[in-house]
């Protein structure tokens, strides 16, 4: 495995209509979209845009993924990574700021929460792929779909091993509670393979 | 020497990073560093030794994660133990000159605290304490607390220190480069919290190199009394071949880290990719720099987890909405538990202009300390703003102070034995910035000169427990005008005396000195400007009136504190006095205003639900309005949301809508001494170990809307407090959510245990991971897929 790296990405804009798909709704009104937008202006400048991350050497045998330092069963990670050697695994977060604002807003107006709850899921989104167009394009490599614990059937557990190796609390504020939920909520970690 | 005795006179070398190095020597990645002191001590003992013979004062022992979270009981004394005995061989092995210290190393926890995270405040302390402890009981010199990004566990563990040793403690902080803290604390509002709190010395550690933490340093500087600490990483890591390398070099490091201590930074050395080299070479640099000499900055600082407010300057407003004195909607909120009701009272305030937010919940009927804290936990949710802890009851004080995430104003003490002998140690321990008023034994002395006399008094007890003029605030007892002409004179002489001659900040509870008379606002307005001439630090009052706002802006722009007057001409629009709006159907029939209500409910707008309500308050009864108009409008709604015509958001903005008109007409009725009619008794939580409640908001939101009373006991709730709450609320329904699959034992083992205490209630369950086959495994009456449906459920229930 190498170090772990630490990385800040720039963002794309907002997607309305992503954010739309994410609280729900299937088309909007102009009232609607006019709340939308008032969200997405309170939320403008809280955003964090932070990546730790690390290579690990990948074999695959069968269901077990074998990174070297720990391995993971896990027949569709098995079948995500076949093919490759290396893997990126990483951990992102959309910071703390819109965790305050989903707060805040849970007990003051649970419908804008709900759409601060789509804004974060939309710019969490948007940061993994930033991340891997970014990695993709700066090393002239490939990757595959990136896959996160939960997806299917790669336990949560792998969480503990994903934080372990990447020192998430430390390099990037990123801490892992009892059941295995991450605090910023707002926070993604993921395999990627290098094609 | 004593180290506190050495940080008084002394540059204080720490050490170095520790981790990089251990890695050298084969430390594996996802390896906890702690255990090498116990199955490599001698690699631990050689970094160690380098750093004192490189020049460091301080050495940290290797215990940056140890604590009782990551290890059992056993193996962190172990670890601590080892850790310390390592630091000291070598110590007495180095062999070169100077002061040399050992320091217990604490960092972050790994956890997140509750409301952001799953610790619990007083369970992050206890994980502390146990550090501490050890560390004490095997020797260390001194504590430090580094890398923490949480304002709040920042505090558990600065508490923690305090209150099981009396060691000095250096506590540093990693800042981003925003210059803040994750959760969002300013350089000022720290050392605002931690100065409070007694911290020896403040600083800045890890994230950053040393130019990018220049900016957090200055503002250190200015806002610190006690040494300031620098001790950055060496610069940003990278992978070459390879190879973590840092960008930095030792001499940039030595000459960047110089200038800041030319600028006063007293306690110096490095973290991650630092090395003895590193620690030389900044000794080689810095060892003719003249230790700057520490001053009192003398200010009064009150902070939250993001801000700092300084008083002094300008006028600092507290708002003092939060009080059931004289308000029957506020008094029905607390004994109904309605925490909403006060939340909203708290954001409308900061809406309005506050500063800081004024708390008092206490009622004969409600336990205080129970309330209090619980509001302060809440609060902290919701508003960023400083809070001042208004309690005449010293355990509920306690209590809230020891949850505050900052440092809170304390509302009050005064010239009364008893009172300073209950509030002084409170203040000493947590920090805060008391409000002291100018009363005692003897009562409200008649003239100026025996209020600043009790001032005098109060100041002296104040320095007997080791807390300065800075953090008191004297307010000379604002009183009616309409018993006595002159009281309101008497107050300004004493105010004015108190701040030219014992040069302390004053506060004035403004609103009291037009008690009786007519048109109060324009009295009060007058007095708050006269007050704020003769020198007046801050104000409890009612950001709701226009007149005071109006004078605190023009004051503020008159006094040359407003630049080009732009905050008052910001502000004025809001205070142009318009014509009373009329609705567009006044004078028509009731029946103009229901749809027009109905229509406002299913649009979503709230200001206007509450308008038309209000208006129809005055010829339709109350219940009319709730069954003719609110609940048909709601009923609208969910039709289409169970249709799949309306969506999530718009069932909230609507119930949302009919919230504010409920809103009216609780205050209507509480007005009118009645209390309204629920239709049925519902408790709803989030089970043990879950902490999502946005899905369990929602469902309250429209359970309440419907006119159930809802008994909302929040989030990660254990099962005995859920099944004596369904006990003792005498429940028809309970509603419990879990998200997680993780959390559906903590689930089932509720549902059994309510089953057990409380048979005739029936137990509904919903959250993402639950199925309608599930509900039944687990023993719930039934599965909810949604809100609505929960709603529904419930009314087949209370029927």
């Amino acid at each position: 495995m190498t170090g772990v790296s630490v990385t800040s990405v720039e963002l794309p804009e907002v997607c309305v209509s992503e954010v739309m798909r994410y609280a729900g709704y299937r088309s909007a009104d102009e009232c609607a979209e006019r709340e939308i937008m008032s969200c997405i202006e309170e939320a403008s400048d809280i955003f964090s845009s932070r990546v730790a991350y690390a290579e690990l050497d990948v074999r695959i045998d069968g269901e077990i993924c074998d990174f070297g330092l720990f391995s993971v069963k896990s027949a569709a990670l098995a079948k995500n990574l076949k093919g490759s050697r290396q893997a990126v695994v990483f951990a992102a977060t959309a910071g703390v700021g819109i965790d305050r604002l989903i707060t805040r807003y849970s007990r003051l107006s649970p419908s804008r929460s709900v759409l601060f709850q789509a804004i974060g899921t939309e710019r969490v989104e948007a940061l993994c792929d930033a991340f891997c167009n970014e990695y993709a394009r700066d090393r002239g490599v490939a990757l595959k779909h990136r896959f996160s614990p939960g997806y299917a059937d790669l336990s949560l557990d792998t969480q503990r091993e994903i934080f372990k190796i990447l020192d998430c609390k430390r390099k990037i504020g990123v801490s892992l509670n009892e059941s295995l939920l991450m605090s910023p909520s707002k926070s993604v970690t993921a395999f990627v393979g290098i094609k | 020497m004593d180290f506190r005795e050495f940080l008084k006179s002394n540059t204080v070398y720490l050490d170095g990073g520790m981790g990089t190095l251990l890695q050298k020597r084969g430390l594996l990645p996802g390896e906890l560093p702690e255990r090498r002191g116990v199955t490599h001590p001698e690699d631990v003992i050689e970094i160690h030794r380098e750093y004192f013979q490189a020049g460091s004062n301080v050495v940290s022992t290797n215990t940056f994660g140890a604590n009782s979270l990551k290890l059992d009981d056993e193996e962190l004394e172990i670890i601590i133990k080892a850790a310390v005995d390592n630091a000291r061989i070598a110590r007495d092995t180095s062999g070169t000159d100077g002061e040399k210290f050992i320091a217990l190393d604490i960092g972050p926890t790994g956890r997140m605290l509750s409301p952001l995270g799953d610790l619990d405040f007083e369970e992050a302390v206890e994980v502390f304490a146990k550090t501490v402890r050890l560390g004490v009981k095997y020797g260390v010199d001194l504590i430090i607390i580094e890398t923490m990004n949480d304002s709040y566990e920042t505090k558990a563990a600065l508490l923690a220190a305090k209150e099981n040793s009396s060691l000095p403690v250096i506590v540093t902080n990693a800042y981003g480069e925003d210059g803040k803290l994750m959760t969002g604390a300013t350089p000022a509002a720290m050392v605002a919290m931690l100065e409070g709190m007694g911290a020896d010395a403040i600083g800045a550690n890890c994230s950053l190199g040393p130019k990018q933490l220049t900016g957090v340093i200055r503002e250190l500087l200015r806002s610190a009394s006690v040494p300031v600490v620098l001790k950055p990483n060496a610069g940003l890591p990278r992978y070459e071949n390879g190879e973590t390398v840092f960008d930095v070099t030792p001499e940039e490091f030595s000459s960047d880290i110089s200038a800041l201590m030319t600028e006063g930074v007293r306690v110096v050395g490095g973290c991650c990719g630092t090395t003895p080299e590193y620690i030389s070479a900044l000794v080689r640099e810095t060892k003719n720099i003249k230790p700057a000499p520490l001053s009192d900055k003398n200010m009064t600082v009150v902070s939250s987890y993001t801000h700092a407010v300084a008083f002094g300057e300008k006028p600092v407003l507290i708002g003092e909405r939060i009080n059931p004195t004289g308000k029957k909607r506020f008094k029905q909120a607390l004994l109904e538990k309605d925490i909403d009701y006060i939340l909203t009272e708290a954001v409308n305030q900061e809406e309005r202009g506050a500063h800081v937010l004024d708390v008092n919940v206490g009622l004969p009927e409600i336990d205080e300390r129970e309330m209090l804290t619980l509001c302060i936990k809440e609060l902290q949710a919701v508003t960023a703003l400083p809070l001042q802890i208004d309690t005449s009851s010293p355990v509920a004080m306690e209590s809230a102070l020891r949850r505050y995430n900052g440092k809170a104003m304390v509302n009050s003490v005064n010239g009364k034995a008893e009172s300073m002998a209950a509030v002084f140690p409170l203040v000493k321990k947590y920090g805060g910035v008391v409000v002291a008023l100018t009363l005692d034994e003897g009562g409200i002395p008649s003239t100026a000169e025996g209020r600043v006399k009790i001032a005098r008094k109060i100041l002296r007890e104040a320095e007997r427990y080791g807390i300065s003029k800075k953090d008191i605030i004297f307010d000379t007892l604002a009183m009616t005008i309409s018993a006595d002409t002159g009281a309101a004179r008497v107050t300004l002489d004493a105010l004015e005396r108190i701040s030219r001659e014992l040069g302390c900040k004053t506060s004035l509870g403004v609103s009291n000195v037009s008690f009786g008379l007519p048109n109060r606002d324009t009295v009060n307005s007058t007095f708050f400007a006269l007050a704020l001439d003769r020198g007046l630090s801050c104000a409890i009052m009612n950001p709701y009136s226009a007149e005071m706002m109006k004078v605190y802006y023009a004051y503020k722009a008159l006094s040359g504190l407003d630049e080009m007057c732009a905050e008052y001409i910001e502000s004025a629009p809001e205070f142009t006095v318009s014509e009373p709006t009329v609705p567009a159907s006044a004078g028509g029939v009731a029946q103009d205003f229901s749809s027009e209500l109905q229509r406002a409910i299913i649009k979503g707008f709230k200001e206007k639900a509450a308008e038309i309500t209000a208006e129809l308050l005055k010829q339709v009864k109350p219940l009319d309005i709730v069954n003719g108009e609110i609940i048909p409008a709601l009923n609208t709604v969910g039709v289409g949301f169970e249709k799949k015509t309306v969506y999530l958001p718009q069932l909230l903005t609507s119930a949302e809508a009919a919230k504010s008109a409920f809103e009216c007409i609780k205050s209507f009725m509480a007005k009118d001494g009645e209390s309204d009619v629920k239709i049925g008794s519902v408790v709803i939580a989030t089970v043990h170990g879950d902490i999502h409640d946005i899905g369990k908001n929602i469902v309250k939101l429209l359970l309440e809307n419907y006119g159930f009373k809802v008994t909302d006991l929040g989030k990660d709730v254990p099962p005995e407090k859920v099944a004596e709450a369904v006990k003792n609320e005498k429940a028809q329904l309970l509603g419990l959510s879990a998200l997680m699959t993780t959390t559906v034992p903590a689930m089932e083992k509720t549902i059994e245990l309510v089953r057990s205490t409380s048979h005739d209630c029936k137990i509904v369950v919903g959250g993402a991971v639950l199925t309608e086959e599930y509900a039944k495994m687990i023993g719930a009456d039934k599965y909810a897929a949604d809100a609505m449906e929960t709603v529904r459920y419930a009314e087949s229930v209370c029927k």
